[in-house]
C-alpha cells in the first residue's frame, strides 16, 4: 500500500479507538455482572455480620476470615479449630483428587479408543463424549439420582433378580457424589488427552515393539509419557470444576454430604452468616485462580514442546 | 499371503476397547432411563406401564412447570441473543489486528465468567442484586437477562473468534477499494460471512443459559424460576414423572440446540 507513513499511523490509531468503543458492550456487562461484584464479596469478607443476614455497613472485622477454620469455645470464648468446617474442607479436597483420579483412569482408556479409530469416525466419538457435557447438568444428575435411588432401578432390578433383600443405600453417600462428579466432568478429561495422543508419533511406539518391549512398557514408556501434558491438562480441567461443585453434591450427597460450594450456599442462606460465606467464596476463588495460573503455564509448555 | 497368524496390531491396549464401550454405555444409560421412563403410562416411577404421552400432558398443565419452561426458554433467547451481538462485536474489536495496548486484559476479562466457579459468581452477584433491590425496589425479571448475558458472552465469542481468524481481510479490503462506506463493507461483505460463527455462538449460549442452575438459583426473585431451578426445588419431595417429562423436553431443547451448533461449526473446516 502506498500510503505515507504518517497517514498509516493516524489510520491505525483511529483504527485501535474504533475497536476499543466495539468492545465496549461487552467488557462493560462483564464487569458489572460478573467481575466487578467479586470485589463486593471481598470487601463483605472483611465486615460485621449483621443480625438478619446482610452485613454492618463501615464496620471493619475479620470475623469472617477467623471463622473460616476457628470457632469460639461455648464456655470460655477461646478459638479452637471448628471441625465441622475442616472436615467440610478435606471432604471438598478429597473428593474432588478423588474425581481427578477416577476420571483420568477412565477417560484415559476412552481417549486411547477414540484416537484409535479410523480418522472418519473420531468425530462421532468425539461428539457422543461431549455432547453431555453441553446438555443440562441438572437433568443428567437427576437421571442419575433416579437410578440409584432406593426405589430407582438398579435396585429393583437386584432385589428381583434376589441378589439382594434390602435395597443398598446409594444415594446420599459420598459414592454417589464421586460418581456424579467423574460422570459430569469426564468429557473435560476425554478431550486434552484425545488431542496429545492424536498428536502421539507412531514410530516410536513401533520403535518399542521393535525392541521387543510388550504392550504394558510400551504404554508406560512410550504412550504415558507422549502425552503427559494432555493427562495433565485434564487432570487440573477436572479437578476446578469438581472442588466448586454445587449441584452434584446437593442432589447426590443431600445434606449431609456437603462440599465447600454448600457450605457457601447455607452461609447465605439460614445460616445467615454473609462474612463467612464471603471468606469461603474467596478462598475456593485463589485455590481455582492457583490452578488456573498452573493448567496456562503447562499450555503454554505444551506449545512449546509441539513446536519442536 | 492368507496367514492364520493374527496380525500384530500396533496400536491395540488388552481391555481399553471395553472400558471405553462401556463408558459410553453408562454416560448414556441414566439419559435414556429418564427419557423412557418420561414416556410410562404408570403413575408409579419404577413399574413400566407402556407408552403414554400422558405426562407431558400433565406437566403442561402443571401451570408451575409450564410457567417455568417458558421462562427458561424466554430467558436463553434473549441472553442469548444479547450475548451474541456484543461478543461479535469484541470479537471484531480484538481479532485480526496488531496486538494494541490493553488487547490481552480485554481478552482475560472476557473469558472471567469462565474461570470462576459459579456458586462465587452466584453468591457476588446475590450481594450486589440484594443491595439493588433495596435501593431501587425493582425486582423485575432483567437481574436474571442480565446476569445470564455476562456468563454466555464467552461462550458465544469462541465460535465467533475462530470462524473471524479463518476469514482474510481480502473480501473487505476490496469492497473498501470500491468506496464502500466502513458500515456497508460490514453489513453486505463480513456479516454475511461471519453468520455461520454468529448463529454457532448464539446456540452455545442458549445452551448454556438453559443449562444454568447456580446463578439464576441465587438471582431470581420470587415467581421466576426458570425450569433447572423449579427442579431443584423439586428436590425434597418425591420426583414426579411430570418432572421427568419437563426435563426431557429441557434435554431435547439443549441436545438439538448443541447438535445445530455442531454443523454449523463444522462448516467452518
Amino acid at each position: 500500500m502506498s500510503v505515507t507513513k504518517e497517514h498509516s499511523e493516524r489510520l491505525r490509531r483511529e483504527d485501535v479507538r474504533q475497536r476499543w468503543l466495539l468492545s465496549v458492550p461487552a467488557l462493560i456487562t462483564i464487569i458489572l455482572f460478573a467481575a466487578g461484584p467479586l470485589l463486593v464479596v471481598l470487601l463483605f469478607s472483611f465486615m460485621e455480620r449483621g443480625d438478619y443476614g446482610g452485613v454492618k455497613f463501615g464496620q471493619f472485622s475479620l470475623e469472617g476470615w477467623i471463622s473460616v477454620v476457628f470457632t469460639k469455645d461455648i464456655f470460655d470464648d477461646s478459638l479452637i479449630l471448628a471441625e465441622a468446617n475442616l472436615s467440610i474442607f478435606w471432604r471438598s479436597v478429597k473428593l474432588a483428587l478423588l474425581t481427578m483420579i477416577g476420571a483420568l483412569l477412565v477417560g484415559f482408556p476412552t481417549a486411547y479408543f477414540i484416537a484409535n479409530r479410523p480418522a472418519s469416525d473420531r468425530n462421532l466419538w468425539l461428539f457422543l463424549i461431549t455432547i453431555p457435557f453441553w446438555t443440562n447438568l441438572l437433568v443428567r444428575t437427576f437421571a442419575i439420582m433416579d437410578l440409584i435411588r432406593n426405589t430407582g432401578h438398579i435396585n429393583r432390578t437386584l432385589m428381583s433378580l434376589g441378589v439382594i433383600d434390602e435395597p443398598i443405600q446409594m444415594l446420599f453417600t459420598d459414592g454417589a457424589v464421586l460418581f456424579g462428579l467423574v460422570y459430569v466432568y469426564l468429557p473435560l478429561m476425554v478431550l486434552p488427552i484425545y488431542a496429545s495422543l492424536e498428536k502421539l508419533d507412531h514410530r516410536l511406539v513401533e520403535a518399542g515393539y521393535d525392541l521387543y518391549a510388550n504392550r504394558f512398557q510400551v504404554l508406560r514408556h512410550v504412550v504415558l509419557p507422549g502425552c503427559k501434558p494432555g493427562i495433565i491438562a485434564g487432570c487440573i480441567l477436572v479437578f476446578i470444576p469438581a472442588i466448586g461443585a454445587y449441584v452434584t453434591p446437593r442432589v447426590l450427597g443431600g445434606g449431609k454430604n456437603m462440599m465447600m460450594g454448600n457450605f457457601i450456599e447455607q452461609q447465605f442462606g439460614p445460616a445467615r452468616n454473609w462474612p463467612l460465606g464471603s471468606a469461603l467464596s474467596i478462598t475456593l476463588l485463589i485455590i481455582v485462580m492457583v490452578l488456573l495460573i498452573a493448567y496456562v503455564r503447562q499450555d503454554a509448555k505444551k506449545g512449546d514442546t509441539d513446536a519442536q | 499371503m492368507p496367514s492364520k497368524v493374527k496380525s500384530f496390531n500396533l496400536r491395540r491396549m488388552p481391555g481399553f476397547t471395553p472400558i471405553a464401550l462401556a463408558i459410553f454405555v453408562i454416560l448414556y444409560a441414566p439419559i435414556v432411563s429418564l427419557v423412557v421412563y418420561s414416556f410410562n403410562s404408570e403413575s408409579s416411577v419404577g413399574v413400566w406401564g407402556g407408552w403414554s404421552l400422558r405426562w407431558y400432558v400433565s406437566a403442561w398443565n402443571n401451570e408451575a412447570i409450564q410457567r417455568a419452561t417458558l421462562n427458561s426458554i424466554q430467558i436463553a433467547i434473549i441472553s442469548g441473543a444479547a450475548a451474541t451481538v456484543m461478543a461479535l462485536m469484541a470479537a471484531l474489536a480484538m481479532t485480526r489486528t496488531r496486538p494494541y495496548r490493553g488487547l490481552t486484559t480485554k481478552y482475560a476479562l472476557l473469558n472471567q465468567p469462565l474461570m470462576v466457579p459459579e456458586i462465587v459468581t452466584g453468591v457476588a452477584l446475590l450481594i450486589v442484586f440484594a443491595r439493588i433491590k433495596v435501593w431501587t425496589g425493582y425486582t423485575g425479571p432483567a437481574y436474571i437477562f442480565l446476569a445470564h448475558t455476562a456468563f454466555c458472552i464467552p461462550f458465544a465469542y469462541l465460535p465467533i473468534r475462530a470462524r473471524l481468524i479463518g476469514m482474510d481481510l481480502t473480501y473487505e479490503r476490496a469492497a473498501a477499494d470500491l468506496y464502500a462506506p466502513p458500515w456497508a463493507t460490514f453489513r453486505y461483505v463480513t456479516l454475511p460471512l461471519l453468520a455461520p460463527g454468529a448463529l454457532a455462538g448464539f446456540l452455545l449460549a442458549f445452551a448454556i443459559s438453559l443449562d444454568n442452575v447456580v446463578i439464576s438459583e441465587f438471582v431470581k426473585s420470587g415467581g421466576q424460576d426458570t425450569l433447572p431451578t423449579y427442579m431443584l426445588g423439586q428436590l425434597r419431595r418425591d420426583m414426579t414423572p411430570e418432572v421427568n417429562a419437563a426435563a426431557t423436553v429441557l434435554l431435547v431443547i439443549s441436545i438439538l440446540a448443541v447438535s445445530v451448533f455442531f454443523v454449523f461449526n463444522r462448516k467452518k473446516n
